[in-house]
Formats: structure tokens, C-alpha cells, sequence
């Protein structure tokens, strides 16, 4: 919505002096009742691979977010610990692995940690756009790979296996989708709590040294080939058990998932979460895995309105929604939000008019093509004739209205928002 | 140009060459600075001073010649190991962490030298001598008021400050400054003088300066560098009265004023 101002810059504000502990305690608890309440096997499926994206965009913004590198290429760590994650699995149902399925991860975990070492060493050499180069050769080069050697990868049709293998604990074979998605949650959290650990250790904060200014991290005392070598392995060990949890999530891991599509998935959630703050691709995960998983299924257009949002957030949040949301927490503690709310419900009402009539002509275009030509559908339940220019007409108008007074709406609202941000700037100084 | 008697220098410099493609920018530097002398190298634009600078500290590798410090060959070494090795610098252009806090900057700077490296299994609100060194630092610099500011949101002359900071912070018994009152007003200026001597007391200190109040208060000992040779290393009064010293550099100053 509305990030004017301080693009770009960490944000240190701390809105909330809750305990950490209470902070974290809710989450966990949010975690645990969140099946209650959205029980339908859909729902369970949708927060379990939620579970599992949250994990990899965090990963994936250690580089990015925590040490400025611009990774193209993270599925290959991910990717790469699903196929050993897979193969576990079948080596325990084969005897050959004595690993309860619940540690499983752990061996996708490992194996990404062993591949962020090989080729992290030569990848952080660099960084900045060598760096993203390099990334981008080597995912190439495993997804190339990972056709070339059926025998481990499973060509084509990938491989597959049961998770219900081993003896059960407690009863719990990892049948159920629920099963499995409280042990999504459990890893979620526990790589969630080392990953904000690392971030208050050493290595996490040279490594923002690094991002900041890497030359001059040189002049006091550190290599800055290791510390983003160290994040980057590190990077893949996290990343490696998000591959894990997929691998038991899904029960079959195939090409795609050492993909460019992959990685480029990770990039895009933790932008639009924001990769300044923690907990930004956390939100971006949750987003992304909406889309992929809910709107894809509404609709044959997700891809084309999951562009137009990333777009949005680059020109107009580039600090994503987590400081979006902290810089209304700012503005809400300094007791301006009042000045706010009428603008916000302005905006909101003239974009969800825009919105629609925007969505009315994508559907109604996207299914023109594939009837080829005439044909009836509705939008938001309203019967819409293809065949009749009236139908074209009344979408455009909705459209042009709304996009208008969103216009407006924008102006008054960003009015507003610079003079509040110009009277906390002067109280700050 | 001799250190003293039985003590290595401690940083030295033997015929020390620098070419940049076809310009040759340090032309045969041969100096000798002894172990808590306050020196200063002084000289015209484009003389070489920056250069020479990033030469001993490791920034660029010198076309020919040895840098010693303390009676050992740095020559070649990357800027890491230099410092590790006890030489600190500072930069003409502000070189801070600008999206870490005042704080951060500060405690990220006394990491190494305290022994913590690259641990990534210790918390770092856990490491009490980092925390104390680097607060310790921050009063020392006068910016304790602006503990948790980003660094990119100081004011210039805080900045300047906080970049003397970071260069002191690891304890380096070498401090190269490079124009550390750059951009400065008079009372900024005389602010930055008192804190350079209170924070480089009892170690070496290498300044390159262009305020002439400064580098008379603060050196030892002076070398003029032009064109990329030292003409005359002295004590301040005798460089004064030079005469090449004054052909060169000073008198244009001098009738400036």
C-alpha cells in the first residue's frame, strides 16, 4: 500500500516490546490450532505446503535479506534435499536405513548443507551479479543433471515413495495429512527459532556487515569469501530440510524441483514479504503458496495477477509487506493512525472496484480464448454474457471508475502519509 | 627515516612502487615510522596519498617494493590479514555499515580481534566483552546518545566519527587515518582532533590530512609526498622552514591565506 518513505533500509523499529518468548509462544500456538479451525483436507494441505515455503524463503532470504547475495538458483538445495529425503524414505521401507520418518529432514537437511558446501566454496567467490550468474549456471546444470541420471533422479517421472515406513511412535505412522502437517509445523518452528538464532550470533551480523559493505568488512578482520560461504551452507541446510518435508509431504520428487521455477518461486516470496525484516518472507511464503495452491485453482490467470502483484510491491512497497506493516505500526504508536483510517478506507473501497473490473476483463479474456468466442460465465456470481459487447462495456467502466478514484484516493492518502513522516522524522532528530 | 635504535619500525616502507596501467602513481617511497609516533603525510592533490595509503593497508597491491609492519613483510597480503595483524585504517570517503545500528557497527568492528570470528553457536548479546568494548568505543566517539540510529541516518560529522570509531574499535596498534577531518567545520574539526588524540594515545598513528592546524597539532613528524615521491620526512618546525617543502606545497598554501 503505502512505503514511501525509507525504501530500502532496514527497519529497527520495535513496535511491540512484548517478550520474545510471548511472541514465539503464540506462534507456536497458532501453529497447533490452526487445523481446528481449518479442518477440510484442502486447508491442511495448503498449511502444510505453507509450512514448507516459509521455511525455504527464510533460508532463502539469508542470503539475500542477511548477506545481499541474489541467489537465482536455491532449488538446487531444496530439490537436492528432497532426492536424498526420498531415497531415505525408500532405504527405511527396504531396512537399509534404520532413521524414524519423523528425522527424515534432517537427511535432506544434511545433504543440502553438503551441496551449499561444494558449491558455495566457488559461488561465494563472488558476489553481486557474478554471484547471481554463478547461481543461475549451476541450478541449470543440476536440473540438466537430474535428467541425465535416471537412476537417482528418476528422469522424467521423478521418484517416488511411501512415508508410511517404520514402526509407528505413539501411533503415528504420518498417514493422515494431519500427521504430517503437525510434523511440517514442528520442523517449521524449530528451523524458524535456529534461523532467528543465527541472525543474533557472530557470523549473522557480519554477514550484514558484509551486505552493508563488504570492503570494509575486510578491513576489520574478516574474509568476506567465508562469511558468505559459511551463510551459504548454512542457507542450504535450512533449505535442505524444506526439500526433506516436501519430499514427505508429497511423496514424490521430480525434476522440477531443482528447477529454475523453483527458485525463482523463493526470490518472489521473500521480496514480497519483505527481505529486510525477519519474519517478511514468512509472510511472503504464506502469499506465494496462496496463490500457487488456492488461486490456481480458482483460476487458469493466478500466474499473470501473481506478476502484477509482485510488480506492485517492487514499485510501490519495495520493502515488502513486513515493512509496510511496521511502518503503520510506527505511525499507529506515534497516535497518528487516526489521520489514517478515512484515507485507507478510501483506497481500499476504490481498489476493490478497480480490482474487480480489472479481474472481470482477465477472466472474461482468458475465457474467450478458450471457448473461442462467445460463451457465459459469471464473476462474483454475476452472469456475464461473452457475446455481448454490454458485458465488455460495463467490465471497462468499472474498471476506469475505479481506477480513478483509486487515483485520488492514492494522492489524499499519500498526502497524509509524507506529513506524518515528516513530523516523526523531526522528532527523531 | 631511521627507526629507533633496536625496535623494528612499526610500519615500514621500502622502495615501494605504483603504476596505474602507464601512470606511475608512487614512485619510490622508502619511510620509516617508529612505534607510538604520531606522523603525518601531507602534500598536493594527486600527490599519492590516498594511494599510499591503500597500498600499506592492503587495498591494492604495490607494483613493486615491501611494506613491513612491525619488522614484518605485509607485502601482498589481503586486508584482512593485515588487520589481523594489528593495522587499522580509516577511509576518506565515509566507510560505515550504513544499515546497521551506530551499536552494531561497533560491535561488528571488535568481533574478530576478540577471538569470536565466524561463530554462528554463540549469541551475541551473550558476549559481554564485545558488548562492553563496543559501548566503550561509542562513549569514547561521543555517540552513546545514538546507540540504536542507523549509521546511514547520522549526520555527516557523526559519521566521520563513527568511521574513526570502527578503524579504533579491534584494538589495532597501527591507525591509518585518511583525512579524518574532511568536510569539517572549525568546531567540528577541533572536536575530531581531541577525540583522534584521546582514542590513538599510545599507538601509532598515520594521518593523511589537508587542514594544516590539524596535522601541526597532532604529528611528530610530517612527510611531504609529491608526485608520488616524499621529498622531506621531519619534525614540524623543520618542516616549515623547508625550502623544497615550501616550493612544493606549503607556499601555495601560505598565500592563500
Amino acid at each position: 500500500m503505502s512505503a514511501g518513505a525509507n525504501l530500502g533500509t532496514t527497519i529497527r523499529f520495535r513496535p511491540l516490546n512484548v517478550g520474545r518468548y510471548f511472541l514465539w509462544g503464540s506462534f507456536a500456538l497458532v501453529l497447533a490450532v490452526l487445523p481446528l479451525f481449518f479442518s477440510a483436507g484442502f486447508a491442511i494441505t495448503m498449511m502444510s505446503q505453507m509450512g514448507i515455503f516459509i521455511i525455504a524463503a527464510l533460508a532463502y532470504n539469508m542470503l539475500l535479506g542477511e548477506t545481499g547475495l541474489l541467489s537465482f538458483g536455491h532449488a538446487v538445495y531444496t530439490g537436492l534435499g528432497s532426492y536424498f529425503a526420498i531415497h531415505a524414505l525408500n532405504w527405511i521401507a527396504a531396512g537399509t536405513l534404520p532413521l524414524p520418518v519423523a528425522l527424515v529432514p534432517l537427511v535432506g537437511g544434511l545433504f543440502g548443507l553438503l551441496f551449499g558446501l561444494l558449491f558455495g566454496y566457488i559461488i561465494t567467490k563472488k558476489a553481486g551479479t557474478t554471484f547471481a550468474m554463478i547461481t543461475l549456471g549451476i541450478g541449470e546444470m543440476v536440473f540438466a543433471a537430474s535428467l541425465m541420471f535416471p537412476s537417482f533422479f528418476g528422469g522424467e517421472g521423478g521418484i517416488s515413495a511411501n512415508r508410511v515406513v517404520g514402526k509407528p511412535f505413539l501411533g503415528i505412522t504420518y498417514g493422515p495429512a494431519i500427521q504430517v502437517y503437525y510434523l511440517i509445523a514442528l520442523w517449521t518452528f524449530v528451523a524458524m527459532i535456529a534461523m532467528f538464532a543465527l541472525t543474533r550470533t557472530p557470523l549473522g551480523r557480519v554477514a550484514n556487515a558484509v551486505r552493508d559493505n563488504p570492503e570494509r568488512a575486510e578491513f576489520i578482520g574478516y574474509n568476506t569469501h567465508i562469511v558468505r560461504f559459511l551463510m551459504f551452507a548454512l542457507s542450504g541446510f535450512f533449505a535442505g530440510i524444506a526439500g526433506g518435508l516436501s519430499a514427505i509431504n508429497f511423496e514424490i520428487v521430480s525434476a522440477e524441483s531443482v528447477g529454475a521455477q523453483r527458485s525463482g518461486g523463493m526470490l518472489l516470496a521473500a521480496y514480497i514479504g519483505g527481505v529486510g525484516v525477519f519474519f517478511g518472507p514468512v509472510i511472503g511464503a504464506i502469499i506465494f503458496t496462496f496463490f500457487l495452491v488456492a488461486m490456481s485453482n480458482m483460476t487458469k490467470a493466478w500466474l499473470l495477477y501473481l506478476g502484477l502483484f509482485f510488480m506492485a510491491i517492487v514499485m510501490f512497497a519495495p520493502g515488502g509487506i513486513a515493512s509496510v506493516i511496521l511502518m503503520n505500526l510506527r505511525v499507529w504508536k506515534a497516535g497518528f493512525m487516526n489521520r489514517l483510517w478515512k484515507p485507507y478506507a478510501a483506497l481500499a473501497s476504490a481498489g476493490v472496484i478497480a480490482l474487480g473490473g480489472f479481474v472481470a476483463i482477465v477472466e472474461m479474456t482468458y475465457k474467450l480464448s478458450d471457448s473461442g468466442g462467445g460463451g457465459a460465465f459469471s464473476v462474483f456470481g454475476i452472469p456475464i454474457d461473452l457475446a455481448k459487447p454490454l458485458s465488455w462495456i460495463v467490465a471497462g467502466l468499472v474498471l476506469a471508475v475505479g481506477g480513478f478514484l483509486y487515483r485520488r484516493a492514492w494522492v489524499a492518502m499519500k498526502r497524509e502519509w509524507d506529513d506524518i513522516q515528516s513530523i516523526l522524522a523531526e522528532r527523531a532528530t | 627515516m631511521t627507526a629507533a635504535p633496536g625496535a623494528a619500525a612499526s610500519i615500514e616502507l621500502r622502495g615501494v612502487y605504483k603504476s596505474f596501467g602507464k601512470t606511475q602513481i608512487i614512485r619510490g617511497v622508502n619511510l620509516a615510522i617508529a612505534k607510538g609516533e604520531r606522523h603525518a603525510i601531507i602534500g598536493p592533490n594527486g600527490a599519492g596519498k590516498s594511494t599510499l595509503f591503500n597500498l600499506i593497508s592492503g587495498r591494492f597491491p604495490v607494483s613493486s617494493g615491501n611494506v613491513l609492519l612491525n619488522g614484518a613483510d605485509i607485502t601482498g597480503l589481503k586486508p584482512y590479514q593485515i588487520n589481523r595483524r594489528g593495522l587499522s585504517r580509516s577511509f576518506q570517503i565515509t566507510n560505515i555499515f550504513h544499515r546497521l545500528s551506530v551499536f552494531e557497527n561497533l560491535r561488528c568492528s571488535v568481533l574478530w580481534s576478540l577471538g569470536y570470528k565466524y561463530s554462528f553457536w554463540k549469541a551475541l548479546n551473550g558476549l559481554a566483552d564485545a558488548n562492553e568494548r563496543a559501548a566503550e568505543v561509542m562513549e569514547g566517539i561521543g555517540l552513546s546518545r545514538r546507540r540504536d540510529t542507523l549509521a546511514g541516518l547520522l549526520s555527516y560529522a557523526e559519521q566521520r566519527a563513527l568511521e574513526i570509531g570502527i578503524t579504533i574499535a579491534g584494538g589495532a596498534e597501527v591507525i591509518l587515518l585518511d583525512e579524518p577531518t574532511a568536510g569539517m567545520n572549525r568546531s567540528e574539526t577541533a572536536h575530531a582532533v581531541e577525540l583522534i588524540k584521546k582514542v590513538t594515545a599510545g599507538k601509532t598513528l598515520v594521518m593523511v590530512e589537508h587542514d594544516m592546524g590539524v596535522v601541526f597539532g597532532l604529528a611528530d613528524r610530517i612527510s611531504v609526498l609529491v608526485y608520488g615521491e616524499v621529498i622531506a620526512t621531519d619534525a614540524p618546525a623543520a618542516i616549515r622552514s623547508n625550502a623544497a617543502v615550501q616550493e612544493a606545497y606549503l607556499g601555495t598554501t601560505a598565500n592563500n591565506h
